[in-house]
């Protein structure tokens, strides 16, 4: 570009005395875009300056405010809804106890909030590419002098007349500031190779050390050493005892907690002589029962007991439980046959508990009873 | 007698220097290779970090049985050296935040500085509570973050108000620090004749241009920063004191820890401040700017806290008695006449009866005493810390899970390294950031505001 951009024109002055005054008259001159520089913030300037209060105090509202909201439904969602534990005998959301967490999130937002604001969107930071940067002009205003300058593009600009302002006002100096020619081109930085390459460098080395840090690293010594403990696993193979099995078998005679263990095995005459069934005729226990048999029987024996389910066919076909001779067994015979299995029927002592096995008893009958009604239930 | 006129503020910056001498004297260190005086410094503070990271190095290998550490005192060495560290750190931020709102003008030369050495220190206190858990590296858990456990953390437990209370204090001293610093990025910017060096301060300077339009809300910022700050400097120690006060062992589970937590840290941070600043002002000739008024003045603030954890000690006797409850009357006869009795005494003499000569306004402007009393305090401060975390758990309730509690080497190699790491980060800190805010300072001088002679 062959002939520069004036971009404004500059005053030096020696004291904050007169860079104030000089201020008040620029303003008074109806000037808008002009600006005063000095290394430190002079009392008084602003309304010298006739600038409004400063609004950053809004957005440290909006800020702190988002804060306490935020902070609020975080603790509200996390232990009263998404997780509920009760801790300490309290309420799922006890508030007294979030009002730490509530007040830090509340500053941390609020400042940061606040500052980003001010750097970003009041600023335009970062921004070194402004033409006053490495003028003279910019030397003297960072270290010890007070300077003024009104931009060219102000509605006012009379760069004869500003001048002589501004000699008027007593200036130590008076200069031009120009545009650097990169300042005005308008070709696209984001392409350019150096910036691209910055961000390839970028992406490849984050995503390598997370990679590493993740996959890698957390399995290495000593940061693996809670995965890999010395200890044998269920299913696995041991050196250490004579059958090769890590597991062992309990001392014999144990039983697990809670167990009785059925008596009866291989004498179904005690068991049909002695075995009561404890449990009465309720609408619970039939229900119990009723769940029970659908699970465990009905597969088998057909949800109505009539040996017509689909497996029909398929193996040895399971007995009906309506007929005489089952009609005729007393409570802790059938109980026998779920406790022990009969033929390819499996024992369920495992998989019921006694009083599962009685409450399926219950439903049986009451499935007899259906198919076989006596006149009383009519 | 001497009559001082109190209606005339008096200058902070002594002997009026130019604004122009203010850049040359606090860019001097930047600006000039560092002497032999410096680099035999800091090879003694790398040395002594270099000692913590093998204390460190060993305990990650072979895990933290390496440490005292017993049954009943499960807190030991790390838990006394984070509240030590963070407590250090509270003075950086009441000088920038709490003094700035009281217009105490005196700050503006020693609070950059201040500043500086909270972010170190709570680094340095960072370090403890991540290596108490055994498995730093999986510290991520602290933080409420969507997992696939679909876990939360405990919103209950003062740990985790821990957890937020130190990384927001962290995160917004940082701030703080760093918005304090860009217009002397700037200032930098522009005296710099080095290439790298200049490209450096550009980036961090923002682009800063000394815009009246933008110190305005450059001042608002500082301002609203400032009123950010005081709660929270107040809540830190507040929380860290929980951590204790809302257990339920004797000599913990009291309601004058969060006071008394936090004019203990004010005291021995201003302690520390003072110790460094010493050395500072002597090695770059910053006498006028750092003058012997302002460190008379942060004696004074000695006094004040020390007298306020001296009534805080006899406080906790009388509440003991007071309250009735044997347990905690027979936590404090153990505190003063038990296996502790040592440390206690260390502590009560070094906190209480020593700051007390600085009603002694000779004592409080001669620097070796002044120097040699806030090194003794610093020392009762960290006693402090250990008197109440380990005592109180070595004899809790239950008379037959008492332990006596004795640190191991390691434990101390992890103490001096703390202190290797501090010094370290301060040491570079004089040499690659300007040390006194050139801004503020020359807000402060004579002459340097308008005199409104018309208006």
């Amino acid at each position: 570009m062959s002939e520069k951009v004036l971009f404004a024109i500059t005053a030096i002055f020696n004291t904050p005395d007169e860079i104030i005054k000089a201020a008040e008259k620029t303003a008074e001159n109806g000037y808008k875009k002009f600006d005063v520089n000095t290394p430190y913030p002079i009392h008084g300037m602003p309304n010298a300056m006739k600038l409004g209060r400063s609004k950053l105090g809004f957005a440290a509202l909006v800020f702190g405010l988002s804060g306490i909201l935020a902070a609020l439904l975080m603790t509200f969602w996390m232990s009263a809804i998404d997780y509920p534990i009760i801790i300490g005998g309290k309420p799922y959301f006890a508030f007294p106890k979030y009002v730490p967490i509530i007040f830090e999130v509340t500053v941390l937002a609020a400042s940061i909030g606040t500052v980003v604001t001010m750097l970003f969107f009041f600023f335009k930071f970062p921004n070194n590419s402004h033409p006053l940067h490495d003028s003279d002009y910019m030397k003297k205003v960072s270290t010890e002098k007070y300077g003024i300058y009104i931009q060219a593009d102000d509605v006012l600009f009379n760069a004869e007349e500003i001048k002589k302002f501004l000699n008027e006002l007593g200036a130590a100096e008076v200069g031009e500031i120009y545009w650097d020619d990169d300042e005005v081109s308008t070709s696209p930085k984001i392409l350019e190779p150096k910036f691209l390459g910055f961000l390839a460098v970028t992406a490849i080395i984050i995503s390598g050390t997370t990679y590493f840090g993740l996959n890698k690293l957390m399995f290495m010594v000593p940061f693996n050493w809670m995965m890999e403990q010395d200890k044998a696993l269920p299913q696995e193979t041991s050196n250490i005892f004579a059958d090769g099995f890590a597991m062992r078998m309990p001392v014999e005679g144990t039983i697990s907690r809670g167990t009785i263990p059925y008596p009866y095995y291989g004498k179904p005459e005690l068991a049909e002589k002695l075995m009561i069934n404890p449990l009465d005729y309720s609408e619970e226990n039939l229900a119990l029962g009723k769940k029970k048999y659908d699970v465990f029987c009905s597969p088998c024996h057909g949800y109505f007991g009539e040996g017509d389910s689909k497996l029909r066919g398929q193996y040895p076909n399971p007995p009906s439980i309506h007929s005489e001779k089952v009609r005729l067994w007393s409570d802790g015979r059938i109980y026998h046959v779920i406790a022990e299995g009969q033929n390819v029927m499996p024992s369920y002592s495992t998989q019921m508990t006694r009083e599962e096995k009685w409450a399926t008893i219950l439903y049986i009958r009451a499935l007899q009873r259906a198919l076989n009604a006596k006149e009383s239930d009519l | 007698m001497q009559t001082v006129d109190y209606s005339q503020e008096l200058a902070v910056i002594e002997k009026g220097p130019s604004l122009r001498e203010i850049d040359e004297i606090i860019s001097k260190p930047l600006e000039t290779k560092p002497d032999k005086k410096y680099y035999l410094a800091l090879s003694i503070t790398v040395t002594m970090l270099m000692i913590g990271v093998v204390g460190l190095g060993l305990s990650f290998y072979y895990g933290t049985g390496l440490w005292g550490n017993n049954n009943p005192v499960g807190w030991g060495f790390p838990i006394v050296n984070f509240v030590f560290w963070v407590g250090i750190g509270h003075a950086g931020t009441l000088i920038s935040a709490i003094l700035f709102l009281f217009r105490q003008k005196w700050r503006t030369g020693i609070a950059r500085f201040a500043e500086g050495m909270t972010i170190f220190a709570v680094m340095t206190a960072g370090i403890f509570p991540l290596i108490h858990v055994g498995r730093p590296w999986l510290a991520g858990y602290l933080f409420p973050y969507p997992n696939q456990h679909s876990l939360w953390v405990n919103f209950s437990s003062p740990l985790l108000w821990d957890v937020f209370a130190v990384s927001t204090y962290f995160t917004v001293s940082l701030i703080f620090w760093y918005v304090g610093l860009i217009p002397d990025f700037a200032t930098l910017r522009d005296r710099t004749a080095n290439k790298i060096k200049k490209i450096t301060y550009s980036i961090f300077s923002l682009g800063w241009r000394h815009s009246n339009r933008h110190w305005q809300h450059y001042e608002m910022v500082y301002l609203i920063l400032a009123g950010f700050a005081t709660p929270l400097v107040l809540s830190v120690h507040t929380i860290v004191s929980f951590d204790f006060a809302i257990s339920i062992i004797p000599g913990w589970h009291t309601t004058i820890f969060p006071p008394y937590f936090v004019a203990g840290a004010v005291f021995s941070g201003f302690t520390m401040v003072q110790n460094v600043l010493i050395f500072i002002r002597k090695i770059f000739n910053f006498e006028h700017i750092i003058t012997l008024d302002t460190l008379e003045k942060m004696n004074k603030i000695i006094l004040l806290t020390g007298s306020m954890v001296g009534y805080a000690y006899a406080m906790e006797f009388f509440i003991a008695w007071y309250s009735g409850v044997q347990p905690e009357q027979f936590a404090f006869i153990n505190r003063a006449f038990g296996p502790y009795a040592w440390a206690y005494w260390i502590m009560v003499t070094c906190n209480v009866v020593f700051p007390q000569l600085f009603w002694i306004k000779k004592i409080r402007r001669t620097i070796p005493v002044m120097f040699a009393i806030a090194v003794l305090v610093n020392v009762g401060m960290w006693f402090e810390r250990f008197v109440i975390t380990v005592t109180s758990l070595s004899r809790d309730f239950l008379p037959s899970s008492w332990a006596y509690y004795t640190p191991t080497l390691t434990d101390f190699a992890i103490l001096i390294g703390s202190f290797g790491l501090f010094f370290t980060l301060m040491l570079l800190f004089t040499k690659t950031l300007p040390v006194v805010s050139i801004a503020e300072v020359k807000a402060v001088l004579e002459d340097s505001q308008p005199s409104h002679k018309d208006h």
